[in-house]
């Protein structure tokens, strides 16, 4: 049984590194390669700032690559870090942590390479106003980078807490379903954050006196977006944190499994969904700046309606916590 | 350790509650964020029917959650009746 168990807990550890850089390659490539055609197109398109364009192109990609360095990072810990291998537990917060990386590492990649190419885009069309827009592009793809953040502060707590006074039923899925939460809902929030920051160097490059309000209702907007992957946390905290007791009744360890999996998919679309419409808002608050006090009223609706859905998934993985 | 049957339908009603909440609530989320995106553009270039379209938005949004509703009864039902 020793053997076994050292054997499983590595294994663990192996699979979960593989997925956490696997799936973390993801989105970074996507967002870096939509910001590197976007800068191709600008640069075909005023070859003379060419240098610039490049400059603000490399910084916008640096900053999506982030999401996939995480990734690297709690690949690399879990690979020559040395977990105590003789609790299974261990083995399953290894899986969760590579789970909770590796997909939450997706939406922030892709979200970030949004303004990084619209930036690039805008250079090309409005000179004037480049230290404004990398300025805005980087306030907006560092919020996109937050939901990644979550998740790898999630992962580094499923790999360094000690789970040993915890019985391995139903514990083990809290901690696999730990990962799911916060990873799954990290893709809508990362997401939808870039939606919101795309839009606003398009409009900045349009519109070089609106970058206040611009700003502002792009700030707004993502910060409703990110709420999905703050759930997400909080179900995750919940998972980690509360102490259930010793069952090995498969219902106690599938209702743990349950919740995790409710929440992360349920985070998805209700983070997209904000951004989708702060994206809208922002785009025509930049071009229709003296209504942005409507604009933004009409966001904050759209996005609470859109929120709703997020609220029942928290509130059914909640249920299967707490009372089920 | 014993697995019961009981046991294993009991596992599958809630891990089917969770994955219909959570897949459920993607879709609405998606749809109700486009609306408002096209409400916000609506508004931007005629204000004036600001209150129409708002309204417009909502009962589009409403009819949008529909989906997430019936995940969230399936769930409700799976967790508490069947």
């Amino acid at each position: 049984m020793d053997i076994d168990t050292q054997i499983l807990v590595k294994s663990a550890a192996f699979v979960g590194a593989g997925l956490a850089m696997g799936l973390g390659a993801v989105g970074a490539a996507i967002g870096e390669g939509y910001t590197a055609a976007e800068a191709n197109g600008a640069v075909s398109r005023n070859p003379e700032l060419s240098g610039d364009i490049f400059k603000n192109m490399l910084v916008g990609q640096a900053v999506a690559e982030s999401a996939s360095i995480f990734a690297l990072v709690v690949a690399i810990l879990m690979l020559f870090l040395g977990v105590p291998l003789n609790n299974l537990l261990n083995g399953a917060a290894l899986l969760g942590a590579g789970l909770c990386m590796g997909f939450g590492a997706v939406g922030s990649g892709i979200g970030s390479g949004f303004p990084g190419g619209q930036a690039c885009v805008g250079i090309a069309r409005q000179p004037a106003v480049t230290p404004r827009l990398t300025t805005n592009m980087l306030i907006g793809s560092a919020v996109c980078q937050t939901p990644a953040i979550f998740s790898m502060v999630v992962a580094l707590m499923l790999i360094f807490m000690g789970f040993d006074k915890a019985p391995l039923g139903p514990t083990w899925a809290a901690l696999v379903g730990a990962g799911f939460s916060t990873g799954l809902a990290a893709i809508g929030s990362g997401y939808g954050g870039g939606l919101a920051a795309g839009a606003s160097c398009e409009g900045i490059s349009r519109q070089p006196e609106s970058v206040g309000n611009v700003t502002t209702v792009m700030l707004v907007g993502q910060a409703v977006a990110q709420t999905p992957s703050i759930f997400g946390l909080l179900v995750s905290f919940i998972l980690l944190f509360k102490r259930f007791p010793e069952s090995y009744e498969l219902q106690s360890a599938m209702a743990l499994l349950g919740a995790g999996l409710c929440m992360g998919f349920g985070g998805i679309g209700p983070g997209v969904g904000n951004g989708m419409a702060a994206e809208g808002a922002v785009k025509w608050v930049a071009r229709n700046v003296k209504r942005s006090g409507e604009l933004m009223r009409i966001m904050l609706v759209g996005q609470a309606v859109s929120q709703s859905t997020a609220i029942y998934a928290m509130v059914v993985a909640l249920v299967l916590i707490f009372v089920v | 350790m014993a697995i019961e049957g009981a046991d294993i339908v009991k596992a599958a009603a809630f891990l089917g509650a969770g994955l219909s909440m959570g897949l459920g609530a993607i879709g609405p989320g998606v749809g109700e964020g486009m609306v408002a995106a096209k409400a916000c553009e609506a508004i931007g270039k005629n204000p004036r029917e600001a209150g129409l379209l708002t309204r417009t938005m909502l009962v589009g949004q409403a009819v949008s959650e529909s989906t997430g509703i019936y995940s969230l009864v399936i769930a409700l039902l799976l967790l508490f009746v069947v």
